[in-house]
C-alpha cells in the first residue's frame, strides 16, 4: 500500500509536469520558477537542518569502539577501529563516508536445527548501497557539463571513462546502468525481504521511485527520445547565469526530468536524505577514542544531589566505629 | 507458571505479523517484563510520582500531564544531545541492524529490531517536532503520543541491554543504547521505571553500593575472603578499608564481594595484590564500581558516580584501579571524567611494580585491573603456573560495554593465554565488537523477567554451545560482573554444564605466591588436575 501510493505519487507529478509542460504560459513556472523555489528550499533546508543539529553539542565522549584500544605500548591499537587520535578518526570517517565501511560488516543471522545461530555475510546491501550512491556522484558531476561553458576538463575525463566501454549511440554510460540497477535492488529488497517490508514508510518508497523515476527519465531522454542537449543546455546555463529561458526545442519529457529533480530537492532536507549530512556529525564514529587520556566537557554540565563522604560517616558512625573502620569524626 | 522449556523457547517465528507495527500492543505477559519501581525507591532517591503500580496494570496512575511532561523532556533532550537528535532524523531503515540485536534473535519480535524499537520514539518526534509530521501525520510516519504508545516504551526500552551491538554495524553509527538512555530518562519524568535498576541505585546512593552492604557488613566480607584466603594459601594479605594515604584505592562491583562465581574473583584480585605489594585500599564508602546511574539516567549516573572521585580526595591516593565490571568501565571509560572531574588532584597512574606510565588514563587517573596485570605479566613481575587451571578449557566472553564502548579486546586475552593452557575463541562474529550481550544487562536481570532474559541471552549461549562441542570448552571468562551473576543461569538453560569465572579467579589460581603453602586445590576448593582439560568433546 505505502509502496503503490507513493509510485502513484511520483507517476502523477510526472505526469502532471509531461501534460503542463505542453501548456505555453507554465513552461516557465515548471522551467525556471519551480527549479529556483527547489533551490532555495534546498540550501536554506539543510543549513537551517546542519544548524539545528550542530547547536545541539555533545555532551560525552561515546564512540563506538570496534577495535582494540590504545593502551598499553605494546599491545597493537586499533587506530582505524577504534581511533585514538584525529589522522585516525579521518580515515575512520573517510571509510565510513566513501566505502559504508560498517555497512560492509553485515551479517544475516539463521536459526537452523539443533538450536544452531548461524552468521553468514550479507555483502548485497552493501553492495547495493555502494554502486547507488557512486553512480549518483558519478552522474551529478557529469551533469555539469550542461552548466558550465566550456565544460571542465575533470568532467570531460569522468564523462570519458564512463562510457569506456563505446556501446551503442549515444555511447552508453555504465553509471546508467548500475543506478537503475541498484535502485531496482533496493526497491525489490524493501518489499521482498519480510523484516525490511515490515520497517519501511511511505517516504522511504517515495524516495527510491522519486529517484527511479528522474534515472529513467534521464535514460529515456539520452537513449530513446534523443532530446536536443543544446536546448537544455541553454536553459541549464541560463538557470544558473540567472538570466532564465526556457527554449521552444525543450520538451515536455525534460521538465519532467526536471521537476522530479526539483522535488527531490525540496523534500530533501525534511527526509532522512539529510543522513549524507549527519553522518558527518555521527557522535559514534567522528570523535576519538581518547576518553581517559583527554577531558571532555559537557557544556550544558549541572551539579546534582549526592550524598557526601560525612552525610554517610554520620549514617552509619556506630557501625563504623564497631567495625574497627578509620573515622574523620 | 513453569518456565517454557528450550525446545519451546527456539521456536521463532521471523515472519512480522500483518499488523502495522504503528499501531500500539503490547501484553505484559510474566516472564518478558521487568516489576515497577517501589515508591519506598523513588522518594529516597527525589524521583517523581512515586506510587504502588505494575506494568501489567491497566491504570498505571500516572501524573495528569504526563503528556506534557514527556514532550516537554524530549525538547530538552534534543537540545541537550546531539546524539538524539540526530538519531531521530537521519536512520533510513535499512535494516542492517535488524538481526544483530540478540533480543530480536531470541524473539522474533519484530520491535525488537534496534530499527523499529527507535521507530517507536522517532514516529513521536515526528508527530510534534518536524513540519511534516505535524501536517501529513501517519504518511510522514508520525503517531500521537499516548498512554498505550508510553506502555509500549516502558516494554521496548526495558528490552534493551544498552549493548550497542546494533550501532556497529549501523552505516551512521546509529546507537539504540543512547535512544533507550533518552527514553528511560523520559519514562523516569513520570515514573515508569523498574525496581531493579531503581533499588541498586537507591542502595548504592544511601550506603556506597547496589546491594546496599552497610560499612560494617563490606569490612566483614573482605575479613571473610582475607580468612579463607589464608586456609588457601597460608599467607594472610592485607586488605585496608578507607585507609588514608594509600597509593592507589581500588574499586570494584559489589556483587565481587558479596556473590559467586564472583567472589572466587575477589580472591584473585587480593592475591595478586598481596604478591605485586601494592599499597592500596578499598573503600566502603566508594564500595561500588558499578552504576545503575546509567540505566536510569545521566543525572543519576553523575550521582551515583561522584562517590569515588571524592573519596579518591578524601583519602590522598595518587590513582584510581578499577576491577572486572562492564557497565561500570562504560561509565568510567566515557563518563566520569565529564561528569565528576577534573581530576587534577590525582596523579598520572603509574604501576608501582613495572614503572610503567598508564599514558592512556592521564586524565582519567583510573585503570581497569586487566591494564595493570597484563603490564605485570608482561615485565614478568608474576610468577604463573598456568597448569593450576588444567580442569577448564577455557574461552572469553568480551562483555558489551568494554568491548563496544572501551576496546579492552586484547590485555585480558593476554592475561588468559598466560594463566591456563587451554584457551579456545568463539566464533568471530559472536566476540570482541560484535560480541553478543548475556541478554540481562542494562538492569534487565531480574527473575520476573527469565523468559525474555533466556531469549536474549540465546545467541550468546549458542555460540558457548559450539565451543564446548567443538573444542569440549568447559568455561567462559569473563570481566563483568552482571556477566558472572547471569550468565550461569543462563547456561544451566541452554549449555548445561558450563561454569562461568572473572579473568582474576584464574590469576589467582595460577600464581605462585612467595611463601605459599604448598596448594593442592583452586580458589574454588577443587583439586588440581595433572592432566590438561580434554580438548574434545
Amino acid at each position: 500500500m505505502k509502496a503503490l501510493s507513493s509510485l502513484a505519487l511520483v507517476v502523477a507529478l510526472a505526469a502532471l509536469a509531461f501534460f503542463l509542460g505542453r501548456v505555453e504560459p507554465l513552461r516557465v513556472v515548471l522551467g525556471v520558477i519551480i527549479p529556483y523555489v527547489a533551490i532555495a528550499i534546498f540550501l536554506a533546508g539543510v543549513s537551517y537542518k546542519v544548524i539545528v543539529w550542530s547547536l545541539s553539542p555533545v555532551p560525552f565522549r561515546i564512540p563506538t569502539s570496534c577495535g582494540q584500544q590504545k593502551s598499553l605500548s605494546w599491545i597493537k591499537a586499533g587506530w582505524l577501529e577504534n581511533p585514538h587520535s584525529t589522522p585516525g578518526v579521518v580515515a575512520r570517517m573517510a571509510l565510513e563516508v566513501l566505502l559504508f565501511r560498517s555497512l560492509f560488516r553485515n551479517t544475516k543471522a539463521e536459526l537452523r536445527e539443533g538450536p544452531r545461530l548461524i552468521y553468514g555475510e550479507r555483502r548485497f546491501l552493501w553492495l547495493g548501497a555502494l554502486a547507488f550512491h557512486w553512480s549518483f556522484l558519478v552522474i551529478f558531476v557529469r551533469h555539469l557539463r550542461f552548466f558550465i561553458e566550456p565544460v571542465p576538463r575533470l568532467v570531460m575525463v569522468l564523462d570519458r571513462l564512463d562510457s569506456f566501454f563505446q556501446v551503442g549511440i549515444p555511447l552508453l554510460y555504465i553509471t546508467d546502468v548500475t543506478i537503475v540497477a541498484a535502485l531496482l535492488y533496493l526497491l525489490l529488497r524493501r518489499l521482498r525481504d519480510p523484516q525490511v517490508r515490515y520497517i519501511s514508510l511511505f517516504a522511504d518508497y517515495f524516495a527510491l521511485f522519486l529517484i527511479l523515476g528522474l534515472a529513467l527519465s534521464g535514460v529515456w531522454m539520452r537513449y530513446f527520445a534523443r532530446i536536443d542537449v543544446v536546448a537544455v543546455k541553454q536553459l541549464a546555463i541560463g538557470l544558473v547565469t540567472f538570466s532564465p529561458i526556457v527554449p521552444r526545442e525543450v520538451t515536455s519529457l525534460f521538465l519532467v526530468h526536471l521537476i522530479l529533480l526539483s522535488t527531490l530537492l525540496a523534500y530533501f532536507p525534511f527526509s532522512k536524505l539529510m543522513h549524507m549530512g549527519g553522518i558527518f556529525l555521527s557522535p559514534t564514529r567522528n570523535l576519538a577514542n581518547n576518553n581517559r587520556r583527554k577531558r571532555h566537557v559537557n557544556p550544558w554540565d549541572y551539579p546534582v544531589p549526592v550524598h557526601p563522604y560525612q552525610e554517610w560517616e554520620a549514617e552509619f558512625h556506630d557501625k563504623i566505629a564497631a567495625a574497627g573502620l578509620p573515622l574523620e569524626k | 507458571m513453569a518456565n517454557p522449556k528450550p525446545e519451546e523457547l527456539t521456536q521463532i517465528d521471523y515472519q512480522p505479523g500483518r499488523k502495522d507495527w504503528m499501531n500500539p500492543a503490547v501484553e505484559f505477559r510474566k516472564g518478558v517484563f521487568c516489576y515497577s519501581a517501589a515508591p519506598k525507591n523513588l522518594r529516597y532517591l527525589g524521583l517523581p510520582n512515586p506510587r504502588e503500580w505494575q506494568p501489567f496494570d491497566k491504570d498505571w496512575k500516572l501524573p495528569a500531564d504526563w503528556k506534557r511532561t514527556i514532550l516537554e523532556g524530549m525538547r530538552e533532550r534534543l537540545r541537550k544531545f546531539r546524539s538524539f537528535r540526530l538519531f531521530m532524523d537521519i536512520c533510513v531503515r535499512c535494516g542492517a541492524c535488524a538481526d544483530k540485536c540478540h533480543f530480536y534473535i531470541g524473539s522474533g519480535d519484530p520491535k525488537n529490531m534496534p530499527v523499529l524499537r527507535a521507530e517507536l520514539i522517532r514516529s513521536v518526534y515526528r508527530r510534534y517536532f518536524t513540519t511534516a509530521g505535524r501536517v501529513l501525520g501517519r504518511l510522514a510516519g508520525a503517531r500521537e503520543l499516548t498512554e498505550d504508545v508510553l506502555k509500549e516504551w516502558f516494554y521496548y526500552f526495558y528490552q534493551c541491554t544498552e549493548c550497542r551491538r546494533c550501532s556497529v554495524f549501523c552505516p551512521y553509527g546509529i546507537d539504540t543504547a543512547e535512544v533507550t538512555m533518552i527514553v528511560r530518562e523520559l519514562l523516569n519524568l513520570v515514573g515508569c521505571n523498574i525496581n531493579w535498576v531503581v533499588e541498586p541505585a537507591a542502595n548504592c546512593f544511601r550506603t556506597g553500593n547496589h546491594l546496599g552492604i552497610q560499612p560494617h557488613g563490606f569490612k566483614d566480607s573482605i575479613d571473610f575472603a582475607v580468612d579463607e584466603l589464608e586456609e588457601i594459601t597460608g599467607i594472610r594479605v592485607e586488605a585496608p578499608i578507607n585507609r588514608k594515604g594509600a597509593e592507589i584505592l581500588f574499586v570494584v562491583p559489589s556483587a565481587d564481594y558479596f556473590a559467586t562465581p564472583h567472589y572466587f574473583t575477589l580472591l584473585g584480585y587480593l592475591m595478586l595484590l598481596h604478591e605485586a605489594g601494592l599499597d592500596y585500599t578499598f573503600s566502603a564508602y566508594a564500595s561500588e564500581g558499578g552504576n545503575f546511574g546509567l540505566f536510569q539516567s545521566h543525572e543519576m549516573m553523575k550521582r551515583l558516580n561522584a562517590k569515588i572521585y571524592a573519596e579518591a580526595r578524601r583519602l590522598g591516593v595518587k590513582w584510581i584501579l578499577g576491577g572486572e565490571c562492564g557497565h561500570m568501565w562504560r561509565v568510567i571509560h566515557q563518563y566520569m571524567d565529564t561528569l565528576n572531574g577534573p581530576a587534577d588532584f590525582l596523579e598520572v597512574p603509574v604501576s608501582p611494580v613495572t614503572g610503567t606510565r598508564f599514558e592512556h588514563a592521564r586524565s582519567t587517573k583510573m585503570v581497569h585491573i586487566c591494564e595493570f596485570t597484563s603490564d605485570l605479566i608482561r615485565h614478568g613481575k608474576l610468577r604463573l603456573d598456568p597448569s593450576r587451571n588444567n580442569r577448564w578449557n577455557v574461552t572469553f566472553h568480551d562483555s558489551c560495554n568494554p568491548a563496544r564502548a572501551m576496546g579492552l579486546l586484547e590485555e585480558p586475552r593476554y592475561i588468559l593465554r598466560n594463566v591456563c593452557k587451554n584457551f579456545h575463541e568463539m566464533p568471530e562474529n559472536t566476540i570482541r565488537e560484535q560480541t553478543f550481550c548475556c541478554g540481562s544487562g542494562a538492569g534487565l536481570g531480574t527473575d520476573e523477567n527469565f523468559e525474555m532474559r533466556m531469549r536474549g541471552g540465546l545467541p550468546r549461549a549458542n555460540a558457548v554451545k559450539y565451543v564446548r562441542d567443538k573444542f569440549g570448552v568447559n568455561l567462559v571468562a569473563c570481566v563483568c560482573a552482571i556477566d558472572k551473576a547471569t550468565l550461569p543461569t543462563l547456561f544451566e538453560y541452554w549449555v548445561p554444564g558450563m561454569e562461568v569465572a572473572g579473568v582474576h579467579e584464574l590469576v589467582g589460581n595460577a600464581l605462585l605466591m612467595k611463601g605459599e603453602r604448598e596448594r593442592t586445590g583452586d580458589l574454588r576448593g577443587e583439586p588440581f588436575q595433572e592432566k590438561e582439560a580434554s580438548t574434545h568433546a
